[in-house]
């Protein structure tokens, strides 16, 4: 069991937003959350990542509870993360304070390349596209080699091609880095297409209706039976037809 | 529900609630205690005879307020710097707006503006007297300058920024120049211009006392310089700074007030 | 090409043309014509007093703006970043703001005499507050995103300072430090007006009272209004730094 998430329940003020939410994410696993906007799959995510305490309940990662935030777990926001100030390189090589100069330039043109940015080194985000800078936020993550990454809808800023572009490149880099990946998003079939597990959320307070499991082989068929089934379970769930 | 990501790490939200109301009262009458404390401590000390203890400056705010000099000084100066920010105003915002609009015009002018924004208003002093002699209207003309050109300057950069789709849309309704001004160009600026509006002020507030402890013999300026010059009695000095301290928080406020009141 | 290189110039030279016009139109006004002025100017280069009066001016200054700030950005990080201090010190902060700091020149007399040290003081007061103020609301305005990526990171608190929180707010605190230094140039001419006896602002009383040599009175605006305009450029230069660039809208 790496990440564990047992009986969370938050509240802002007098709302509440989180009841009661169990779940045990495996090693190596790529789980995503999905839900309405409003149920607090963001807030489920922060707290995970040690940005937020809950009300009741606890997170514990390789059993130690969750106090803080911690560099062997890294949080990819949407491309605004990126610091407009640090160049490609910098930002790249953000978290690798503690590395010599010589073993952080090579890690960071490891990097640049696993995410296909070479050339663009020296480039500041304002010149890059909103793909790109999300290419640069997922390669300063991983290149901490932290072993969770937690991705709080990644791509919602991108234009429809990009994403999937975007989808497909995450899932070579996961297969090759092979870490946790917890993955928050409202896009069902976002989540159909990534993940191992879909964790389906309802609105106010948050509870988790059901645990989806996707059981296509990657590359998956977009087009294929279990592929639409799975989805339009999942519509279904969330309460949706699925017709416009 | 994005927000959620931006909260501080390991923040318990009812915690915010319980200082908030002890913070914003106690915690400012605390530093003024402190500030006032060491004040007195540093005089009672020192063995000062010049320097004002805070019982001294208190008591030179009540003797300053039974007397009708200081309503008159006050007034002097509230009338001087409004005649001049108000003559800056009805000059300022539409040479902005034209400057804004005409982009050669701004080429030619532009220059000038930037020439004659950095003299120091208060070195126009030996002319405003040559012009118009030791009367109310010098310090007001200097205060004219010290605003003009911040405004200027505001209204000008706000009518270059308005986004060019706002333009392009209210072209495509078939608005004319003038309506597109109206209609358009002063709704998007209008909360620039109030900022440099703001800005404005902020200095001619600063001109008006120098203004007024060199060339006049009225105002608040003049009241401390005189205070010093006749008998060195800095128990009014130090008083005559408060009072420019308080009203123009006051002003400043004023204005955001009016600022909040046009945004929205 | 010629036409958009001359555009600029024809302000000036309308102007200068007018107060040519305006001085030959009343031969009897104490206002000197820009010939004289600029014979002022020569006049003030030969006697030495040129350089010797920009440098006190400029000496005043640098002093005055840089420490205050060093003592700005840190108290306004701090203020920014603890929001009790901040409930604590902005109310004082807002209460001296509007205090003109030429309202401290008794004061400043008091404490260091007439002389350069006074001129400081009063340039520190006028460029102090204004960062302060500055910086904490860059700070306040700093994406959250950024201080929680930094935090996630793990990286040490010197680093987050220098590699986050003031990278984040630079762009801010450059516009600020360009007004304060536009202020700290108007009250160093009225510090010198009223409070020493060197400088710009001292030539300009000077010419006036000891003769009225107003063709060197303006020549001290001249020099003031071009050496104003310098520091602004100066600053400008500044922000045009790529580390900086991505915090002003796009142009």
């Amino acid at each position: 069991m790496k990440v564990q998430f047992s009986d969370i329940s938050m509240r802002f003020g007098a709302m509440d937003v989180l009841q009661d939410v169990t779940i045990s994410v495996e090693e190596g696993e790529f789980l995503c959350i999905v839900g309405p906007s409003g149920c607090g799959k963001s807030t489920l995510l922060n707290i995970a990542g040690g940005f937020l305490s809950p009300v009741m309940g606890t997170v514990t990662i390789d059993g130690d509870p969750v106090t803080g935030p911690d560099r062997r777990r890294i949080f990819v926001f949407q491309e605004r993360g990126v610091f407009p100030w640090l160049t490609v390189e910098g930002n790249i090589g953000f978290g690798l304070f503690d590395l010599p100069d010589e073993e952080r330039q090579r890690r960071v043109a490891q990097y640049v390349h696993l995410v296909g940015l070479e050339g663009f080194e020296k480039a500041y985000p304002r010149e890059l596209s909103g793909g790109m800078k999300q290419r640069v936020e997922v390669a300063r993550a991983l290149a901490v080699n932290p072993d969770v990454l937690f991705l709080d809808e990644p791509f919602g800023a991108l234009d429809s091609i990009t994403r999937l572009q975007m989808r497909s490149e995450l899932l070579r880099i996961w297969r090759a880095a092979r870490k946790t990946v917890l993955f928050v998003t409202h896009d069902i079939d976002e989540s159909v297409q990534l993940a191992d597990r879909v964790v389906v959320m309802s609105a106010r307070p948050g509870r988790i209706r059901r645990v989806v499991e996707i059981d296509i082989a990657h590359p998956r068929d977009l087009s294929s039976r279990r592929y639409i089934e799975l989805r339009d379970l999942i519509f279904g769930e969330i309460g949706l037809a699925h017709q416009v | 529900m994005k927000n959620v990501t931006m909260q501080r790490p390991m923040q318990h939200a009812a915690s915010n609630i319980e200082h908030s109301t002890f913070e914003k009262f106690a915690l400012p009458l605390l530093t003024v205690a402190v500030i006032i404390a060491t004040w007195s401590a540093a005089v009672e000390f020192s063995g000062t005879k010049i320097f004002p203890s805070p019982i001294a400056v208190a008591s030179a705010i009540g003797t300053l307020g039974e007397k009708s000099l200081l309503w008159r000084y006050i007034a002097d100066s509230l009338t001087r710097v409004f005649a001049g920010y108000a003559v800056a105003i009805v000059a300022g915002i539409p040479l902005g707006f034209l400057l804004g609009w005409n982009a050669s015009l701004a080429r030619a002018v532009n220059p000038l503006i930037q020439m004659l924004r950095p003299i120091s208003p208060l070195a126009w002093m030996p002319l405003a007297v040559i012009w118009f002699g030791v009367s109310n209207a010098a310090p007001i003309f200097l205060i004219f300058l010290a605003s003009f050109f911040p405004i200027v300057v505001a209204a000008m950069n706000g009518v270059r920024n308005v986004p060019p789709m706002y333009l392009q849309a209210g072209r495509n309704f078939g608005l004319s120049t003038w309506q597109l001004m109206i209609r358009v160009v002063i709704p998007a600026v209008l909360p620039r211009i109030i900022v440099g509006l703001r800005l404005a002020f902020g200095i001619a507030w600063v001109v008006l006392v120098a203004a007024e402890m060199i060339a006049v013999d009225s105002g608040l300026g003049y009241l401390i310089i005189d205070a010093r010059n006749a008998g060195k009695r800095y128990d009014l000095v130090v008083a005559g700074m408060l009072l420019i301290g308080v009203i123009g928080l006051l002003l400043d406020t004023g204005i955001r007030r009016v600022e909040e009141w046009i945004s929205e | 090409m010629s036409r958009s290189r001359l555009l600029p110039l024809t302000g000036i030279l309308a102007a200068v043309a007018a107060w040519q016009l305006g001085v030959s139109l009343h031969p009897s006004s104490l206002i000197p014509g820009p010939i004289a002025v600029a014979r002022g100017i020569g006049e003030l280069a030969v006697r030495g007093l040129l350089v010797k009066y920009v440098v006190a001016s400029l000496f005043r200054v640098t002093w005055g703006y840089l420490t205050a700030l060093i003592v700005a950005v840190p108290l306004g990080l701090a203020l920014g970043l603890r929001r009790r201090a901040e409930a604590a010190i902005n109310p004082v902060l807002q209460v001296l703001r509007p205090i003109s700091p030429l309202a401290w020149i008794p004061i400043a007399i008091l404490w260091f005499g007439v002389g350069d040290l006074s001129a400081i003081f009063l340039i520190f007061l006028a460029s102090l507050l204004p960062l302060t103020v500055a910086t904490m609301n860059a700070v306040h305005n700093i994406d959250p995103v950024h201080l929680a990526a930094a935090l996630n990171f793990g990286i040490p608190l010197r680093a987050r300072i220098t590699r986050v929180l003031v990278p984040a707010i630079l762009p801010q605190l450059i516009v600020a430090m360009r007004i304060a230094l536009g202020v700290a140039w108007l009250v160093v001419v009225a510090a010198e007006m009223i409070a020493v006896n060197s400088g710009l602002g001292f030539l300009i009383v000077d010419a006036r009272n000891a003769g009225n040599r107003y063709d060197l009175v303006i020549a001290g605006m001249v020099l003031i209004g071009a050496i104003g305009i310098v520091l602004d450029l100066l600053m400008r230069r500044i922000e045009r730094l790529d580390s900086v660039r991505w915090g002003y809208a796009a142009e």
